[in-house]
């Protein structure tokens, strides 16, 4: 029984019952698709409450109908108060980046299709897995709980600044259980986030199958895996820093709020302690975040330009080390965020230059894109649409990163809407744009069936030009000084600026509701699309090699064995133009 | 490669065999990794708040330092376990079981005793939001504690795998918690160093 060599040939017995299969399922395809649905959850939800903010900053008195029955104290009537829109405005934020941004694409994608490309049966730890999952389900809940009890959701932001996030209730609405289930949630999503890492790292280093090096991985699967390297030390940061402010909040220590402090004509009874020193550990956290949620994007959709190019990039290698050192950098630039904080001048140069920095080898990726996409004949489709969308977002969100990574510049510009146009362009629109794109190009393999085209391109085309009349005017308004955060722009310098807030808000409406469009696509064709084939989009890589849906041990009882790079194509394969990685056939030049 | 390779070719049963132990061994040491970096976390934010000028020295009770000797030992026992468990040509980890035990012994004496080190401190009026020293003392040993309870579990399952009939104690799981074990170690040792020179 001490035998070390002798290990079952599987990971786990096939699923049985209904609990074992759908609710907790040690399977990493239905754990990415619990994910996945959680983000879907997230997702909407997020929406709609920017709904709800950028209704209320255009017509300020207007009722939402139904508001006043879930919030009495913040939204009477139905007329959302400055307090509840701050309120509205954190859960936005913290819905969007942590269980959106961070679950769709890494957690949802990652750990149906990771195994898959490497050729494993299972992750590493599916146990392991599939507690990730249920912490990240309980987070979810524990954040949305906010909603329900009296004091109502905080105030504070996502980033959930000290003092202000530390002081308790007499700091204003939401701060006192609010804020504590704020931080609760937070703390359970970082362990969350930590099992799931663990276990990308671990079953991408020691569970890939025979051929597979390192360097015959497809891109994606290679992003996921410096994600999860990244993740893993960013929410080891943010797992401390939420603790230390729990214990501000309900032990009485003195780790963030500082002596003397007065509140609502209260003096709070702690001592010396450093806001600042909050702005640090969460920007440790808060600025790699930014790459855990475009980097799974960036390999997605490079992965999805390839098929449809129908030949490789320019250099894949060129692409994942430029990938790897976005991600070495990501942990030298938190101090961007802190810029006006009060702290000392030279350290903002010294945040500034690694910033800037980082534009070498993201540009270094986008010229990639672009250079492999010159002269290609590129086929269009739902997911290639949405791939092209991206790189389109994230040229034109990261060249507002230039400005912003200057402290001179920033100084003007910090805290208005110009910030807010750059980061959900670069960061929110972009990936979202990288998990539509995965979404047409692997619901085939997920589902087994084909989703409509037609109302994929409509999709499209409403979000890609609905997006830009969200968000570029985000930019002229942070340019002439609207300031971000504020319910109602009633200062004489703002109000001139109302017809584009209204466009803005009518812009918003619009694509909000387009993307229901991609709902109804998605249940309709979970049921009654055309059946998929095994490989639909005629691709080389291992998850195209199995049925569609795959079955519960991904290769039957078989191990794939790799015999060539990821992107075979462009060359005369016995199937077409393509040759997979699984086939034995000689490559011969196209 | 020559185009008469079978596809699907099953490789022999070693190879996914090794790829699992291997990843046993890989997630621990990740772990440590993301450990490390959660109390490198806990330090940078001691080294902020040591700046502002309410720092009050701390003694911290004796006992701590016998607690730290029991730790130190208890990674000997476990190495006395390897040591007894690879004496055949095959690892047996039943023979490796009495030290195995005595190892699970004395981590429940360290959190014990450190259990007498919060009380004896909390008998001196040092609470938790006493002072900013006493929050980072506090801060440090529980969470370190708890960390350890984890290896304490692993034992625990280990001891339970090898003992039970139906059970099957893999070694890479043996492999596995002897490293995250000796990793508690140099990590108090750290917190000791860091507790008796800042704190």
């Amino acid at each position: 029984m001490e035998d070390a060599a002798v290990q079952p040939a599987q990971v786990h017995a096939p699923p049985e019952g209904f609990i074992r299969k759908f609710v907790f399922s040690l399977d990493h395809k239905m754990i990415g698709k619990q994910y996945y649905g959680l983000a879907l959850m997230a997702v909407f939800t997020g929406m709609v409450l920017s709904w709800f903010m950028r209704f209320h900053l255009v017509w300020p008195d207007a009722k939402i109908p139904g508001l006043g029955a879930i919030a009495p104290t913040g939204a009477p009537g139905g007329v959302i108060t400055p307090e509840y829109y701050l309120s509205l405005l954190t859960m936005h934020g913290t819905l969007m980046v942590f269980f959106v941004l961070t679950n769709a694409p890494f957690a949802g994608f990652g750990n149906y299709f990771l195994p898959i490309q490497i050729g494993a049966e299972d992750m590493a730890f599916p146990r392991f897995n599939m507690m990730s999952f249920w912490t990240t389900l309980l987070a979810f809940i524990v954040l949305v709980l906010a909603f329900f009890i009296p004091d109502g959701p905080p105030i504070s932001g996502w980033t959930a600044y000290a003092p202000l996030s530390a002081v308790g209730k007499d700091a204003g609405p939401g701060l006192g259980w609010g804020q504590n289930l704020w931080a609760m949630s937070i703390a359970l999503f970082c362990v969350g986030q930590l099992l799931g890492s663990l276990n990308f790292i671990a079953t991408t280093l020691d569970l890939r199958a025979k051929g597979m090096t390192l360097m015959r991985m497809p891109i994606c699967t290679w992003a996921w895996f410096i994600t999860s390297c990244i993740g893993l030390l960013a929410f080891a940061v943010l797992l401390p820093a939420c603790l230390l402010l729990l214990l501000d909040r309900m032990a009485g220590t003195s780790f963030f709020i500082p002596s003397g402090l007065v509140v609502s004509d209260r003096l709070q009874n702690h001592a010396g302690g450093s806001p600042l020193l909050w702005q640090h550990l969460f920007w440790f956290f808060g600025h790699p975040e930014v790459y855990i949620a475009i980097l799974p994007a960036v390999g997605i959709v490079s992965h999805v330009l390839i098929t449809s190019m129908r030949k490789p990039l320019l250099s894949a290698k060129v692409m994942i080390y430029s990938m790897m050192s976005i991600g070495f950098l990501s942990w030298m630039v938190w101090g961007h965020h802190m810029f006006v904080s009060g702290m000392n001048p030279f350290s903002s140069l010294l945040f500034s230059f690694p910033t800037l920095t980082i534009t070498i080898p993201a540009t270094i990726i986008t010229l990639i894109w672009l250079g492999s996409l010159f002269g290609a004949n590129i086929q269009i489709n739902s997911a290639s649409l949405f791939a092209l969308g991206f790189v389109s977002m994230f040229v034109s969100g990261g060249v507002t990163g230039f400005f912003l990574a200057q402290p001179s510049i920033d100084i003007y510009l910090h805290a208005t809407y110009f910030v807010v146009g750059h980061f959900h362009m670069v960061m929110g629109v972009a990936a979202i744009f990288g998990i539509l794109s995965g979404t047409y190009f692997w619901f085939p393999k997920m589902s087994g069936r084909m989703m409509n085209e037609t109302l994929g391109q409509i999709h499209f085309w409403i979000t890609f030009v609905g997006t830009y009349c969200i968000f570029m005017p985000f930019h002229y308004l942070g340019l002439v000084g609207n300031v971000r955060r504020y319910s109602s722009f009633v200062d004489d310098f703002m109000a001139p600026l109302m017809p584009v807030h209204k466009f803005i808000s009518i812009a918003a409406f619009i694509t909000g509701a387009a993307q229901l469009i991609f709902l109804y696509n998605l249940i309709h064709s979970r049921f009654r699309g055309k059946i998929a084939p095994e490989n639909p989009w005629n691709a080389t890589s291992l998850e195209w090699s199995i049925p569609s849906p795959p079955p519960w041990n991904n290769f039957g009882d078989k191990h794939p064995i790799v015999f060539h790079d990821p992107y075979q194509y462009g060359v005369k394969g016995s199937k077409g133009d393509f040759v997979m990685q699984d086939s034995p056939e000689q490559v011969v030049g196209g | 490669m020559a185009s008469t390779v079978v596809q699907h070719v099953a490789p022999p049963a070693l190879a996914e065999g090794h790829g699992r132990e291997r990843a046993t061994r890989s997630g621990i040491w990740v772990a440590i990794f993301a450990i490390t970096m959660s109390f490198a976390a806990f330090t940078s934010a001691l080294m902020v708040r040591q700046g502002s000028g309410d720092w009050k020295h701390i003694v911290p009770p004796p006992v701590i330092y016998l607690n730290t000797v029991a730790l130190l030992i208890s990674s000997i026992t476990l190495e006395r376990a390897r040591n007894q468990a690879t004496r055949g040509s095959r690892p047996q980890l039943r023979n490796g079981l009495p030290w195995i035990v005595v190892t699970f012994v004395l981590g429940l004496v360290f959190v014990l005793g450190q259990y007498l080190v919060w009380r004896q401190l909390a008998a001196q009026g040092l609470y938790l939001a006493t002072t900013s020293n006493s929050s980072f003392f506090y801060v440090f040993t529980v969470m370190h504690a708890l960390h350890l309870l984890g290896g304490i579990v692993a034992l625990t399952y280990l001891i339970a795998q090898i003992t039970s009939r139906q059970g099957r104690p893999r070694w890479s799981l043996f492999e596995g918690a002897a490293t995250y074990w000796h990793f508690m170690g140099v990590l108090w040792l750290y917190l000791l160093f860091v507790i008796s020179t800042r704190l």
